[in-house]
Formats: structure tokens, sequence, C-alpha cells
């Protein structure tokens, strides 16, 4: 049976990136480093292939770090196992899209 | 650790033997096709460059097609050239030789035509070819290795796998005290200034900021703005929340090293080792033409959606983070990074498996599209216009 992973890519992320399809509230899924050590999470609502999950909890204005760098700004608190992306992430770049 | 490389005159080490055949103008292909179809083990580099170009091009083309020539991957060149192009094909040959290794030239027009230059040429490289066969391999430190990086046609998994593999890679090799290279200019933008930080110092780092301010300057003089629309409705859907976390799955490939300086797409590598950047587009044709000029003897290549296409003189390992194509594309593909989403792998595990491979393709392996001889379209990256 295929396993609900979720990849940390650097040690210091504070983010792990799903690659299952289908993940609702109370799911468990596993994070796993580089080296392959593992632990379980519940995720709080559902998550998207893709996407990224809270490993930790996240206060606003505290940078959300993935690959061991910034990749934006918290900006409404945020929850080990919360779903994370533009809803609850801001560029520090400015957003090109908007 | 070591490898079985070739120790070229100039002291530089090779891990292919192949006779190079540089057309010195586009109009000259034809001629170097024909050559390359009737004598083994040659390579042609058929670019579409060399004439009717504004002085800095024809310069960088020159300089470019001497870095393909000094290739330690390359043990003898044929320069074939019109006659009337706007590149230096005497300085070509010139530079070549200055290295001690074998080099011709043949002109078509002084020949006296097509049938006449293939005639003669065909004489050289047949001639080049044998000259060089006996040459033997040697055993040598993993310091003279030289890889480059790059990734193309990528998907979702690029980011979180293959591109994680080589970042893996890459660290290694520094610390074993080799050479790595990357490019890729504009998959910087929105996270240049965590590039610069890695920078060994403010002049590199302040160097790596300039070369994207002048490619981002190049496209806003057409009207195009490379950061609007970053990241693109697609990216958003399919997970990415910002430019920086998209910028950083195509640096991510690079390591955490610090970078010791930033070459100009038509330069060498210098003898400094570790970490450097290359102002290179991230189209393959020209990206590859830009590392193999550098000196590189081989390159990681990270794919999803699969890229098929090598080099002629730089063997090209194709890294594919998506495991459903790496079922489907399997004779493209040299390694299934997909393994580290489906949970079988770790990207360290698939990282040494990886470095295996480079280490037996630097030994004489050949790659999938090695194999397949699927390297015949290549270009040279300028700038201006063509007049």
């Amino acid at each position: 049976m295929a396993l609900n992973i979720a990849l940390k890519v650097n040690d210091l992320d504070n983010v792990a990136t799903v690659f299952v399809n289908g993940i609702e509230a109370n799911d468990q899924v596993e994070v796993r480093d580089s080296k392959g050590n593992r632990y379980p999470i519940t995720v709080s609502g559902p998550i998207p292939y893709g996407h990224k999950l809270a490993i930790d909890d996240i206060a606003v204005n505290s940078l959300i770090i993935k690959y061991g760098e910034e990749i934006g700004i918290c900006s409404k608190p945020i929850k080990k196992g919360d779903h994370v992306h533009v809803h609850n992430l801001d560029s520090m770049r400015g957003r090109g899209d908007l | 650790m070591e490898f079985m490389g070739y120790v070229r005159p100039d002291g530089k080490i090779g891990a292919r033997n192949l006779v190079g055949i540089i057309p010195s103008v586009v109009c000259a292909n034809d001629v170097a096709q024909a050559i390359v179809r009737q004598v083994r083990d040659t390579v042609g580099f058929f670019h579409h460059q060399g004439c009717c170009q504004l002085p800095p091009d024809l310069e960088r083309v020159t300089d470019t097609l001497v870095g393909l020539g000094l290739s330690p991957n390359l043990g003898a060149v044929l320069v074939v050239s019109l006659g009337c192009e706007g590149t230096d094909h005497r300085r070509m040959v010139e530079a070549i030789a200055a290295t001690g290794k074998p080099v011709e030239i043949i002109h078509i027009q002084e020949l006296g035509g097509t049938s006449r230059a293939i005639q003669e040429g065909t004489d050289l490289a047949q001639k080049l070819v044998q000259k060089i066969s006996g040459i033997q391999r040697e055993a040598l430190d993993i310091s003279n290795l030289i890889m480059s990086i790059k990734c193309g046609a990528s998907d979702a998994t690029s980011g979180m796998a293959s591109n994680c593999v080589i970042g893996y890679i890459s660290d290694k090799v520094v610390d074993l005290g080799g050479t790595v290279i990357f490019g890729e200019t504009t998959e910087f933008i929105g996270a240049e200034h965590i590039l610069a930080r890695r920078a060994i110092n403010k002049e590199v780092g302040d160097k790596i900021l300039e070369i994207v301010d002048r490619m981002e300057a190049r496209a806003k003089s057409l009207g195009s703005d490379m950061r609007k629309g970053q990241p693109t409705p697609g990216n958003i859907e399919g997970g990415l929340s910002s430019i920086e976390e998209k910028s950083l799955g195509a640096i991510v490939k690079s390591g955490t090293r610090q970078i010791q300086g930033v070459l100009e797409y038509q330069d060498i590598i210098s003898t400094e080792k570790g970490l450097w950047i290359k102002d290179t587009p991230g189209r393959e044709p020209e990206i590859l033409t830009g590392m193999a000029c550098s000196g590189a003897q081989v390159m990681l290549f990270s794919t999803g959606r699969g890229a098929p296409q090598g080099f002629p003189c730089m063997p090209v390992i194709k890294i594919c983070g998506n495991p459903n194509t790496f079922q489907h594309m399997q004779h493209d593909m040299d390694i299934n990074a997909g393994r580290i989403l489906t949970g079988e792998k770790t990207i360290e595990e698939v990282g040494e498996e990886t470095f295996k491979l480079m280490l037996d393709t630097l030994d004489g392996r050949m790659t999938k599209n090695e194999a397949l001889g699927y390297f015949g379209s290549i270009d040279i990256h300028t700038l201006g216009p063509v007049i």
C-alpha cells in the first residue's frame, strides 16, 4: 500500500511537501528527511498533492523555511499539521501574480 | 577516490576521447555533417551562428567555439570554415593548438566547394581519429572532476526529488575537491538575494545580482517583465506559494556550499575548484553548449516531464523525479528519483546511486542519450540582432 509521504528537504525546514493524493483532515502523513528519518503528523485539513504542510507551529511574521531558506513570511497563525500556501504565506519579493 | 580519464597535453582531464568537427559558421554545417557521418568517433557541433552579427556576438561565438575545441573530452579538432565568415577561425586554431591538442582546418571556398571540402575534411578527420585512438585511460583523482548541472522539462517533482539528488551530489563533489558549475540565470529571479548570501565575498555576491539585473533588463527592452505572473496560476495550483519557493526549487540543485565566482557564458573554468555559477539561459541547446565550453566532462540533468537530449562531447545523465515518466520513458531516463516520492528510497540513497553511475560514466560507460546519439541540436547563446 502507498505511504502518505511528506518530504522535508533540509533540516532547517518548518514545512514538508505532501506527495499523495486525497489527504483529508485527521489523516496521518509520514514526514521524511533526506536521510530517511521519519515521524508521523496528523493534518488539520485537506492538503493537495505537491502542497506544503507545517511541521511546527509558525507565528505571524516569522519565516517559512523550505530548502533551508526563506520562501516567505507567515501572514496568519499556523499550527503544526496545517496546510501552508498563499492564504497564510506572503512572498517577501512581491506577488507577481496579483 | 578515482576515475579513469584521458590526460590531455595541457594537463586537462577528459572522460571521452573524441574528435570534434567544429563548423566556424552555420554555413559550414552540411560539410561538417558529411564528415561526421563518414568518420567514426567524431562528433559535430552544428550551431547556427558565426556571421552577420555584431562584433561582440562574433567575439562571443569565436570564444565559445574555442572553449568547445578545448573540451577535455575532445582529443583532437577539425575546424570547418567557409572562408568569409565573421568569426575568427584563425584565432580558433591558434588557441586550440597552443594547448598542444592536434587541430586542423579546412576552408570550403578555398578548396573549391562542398564535395572537395568533404573529401579533404574526411581525410583529415580520419588521420586525427587514428592519431588519438591509442591514448589510454589513467586512474586520476576525483578532484579533477568538473561537473555541470541543469534541470529541464520540469514538473512538480523536480524541486523535491531530482533537483535535491543533484544538490546532494553537488555538495559531495565540492567536498571531494572537485568543481561544480550551475547556470540558468532566469531561474534565480526572486531568490537571487538568497543565492548572493552564499557567495564567497561581496564582489561575487554583487556579480550574482548583476547577471540577474542584466538578464531582466534585456527582457524589459523587449517590453517583457519576467517577474510578472510568477508564480503562474498553474504553479500555485500545484502548490508553489511564492517566487522564492519556485526559484529555490531550481537552485537546490547547486547544494549548499559557498559560490566561488561567476563565469560569463563563453568563459572556460579556471583552475580554482568548488562551486561556480555560469551566466546562461535555461534552454537546452544553449546551456549545454555553455557548460561544455566551460570544460565540464559530464552533466547531471534533472527532469520530470522527460527531456531526452544530450550533448556531442559531454555525457548527460538524466535524473527523473517523476516515477511515471521514468517508467514511460525508461530508454531516455538514466535514474529514477521518483522512488523518493513513493517512499522507496531517500534523497541520500538515490544521490549515492547517481554518484556511482556518474563515476562509471566518467570511466567510459555511455549514458542513454549518448548511446542513442541524441545530441544533434546545439546552439550558442548570443545577445544582439542578426543582421
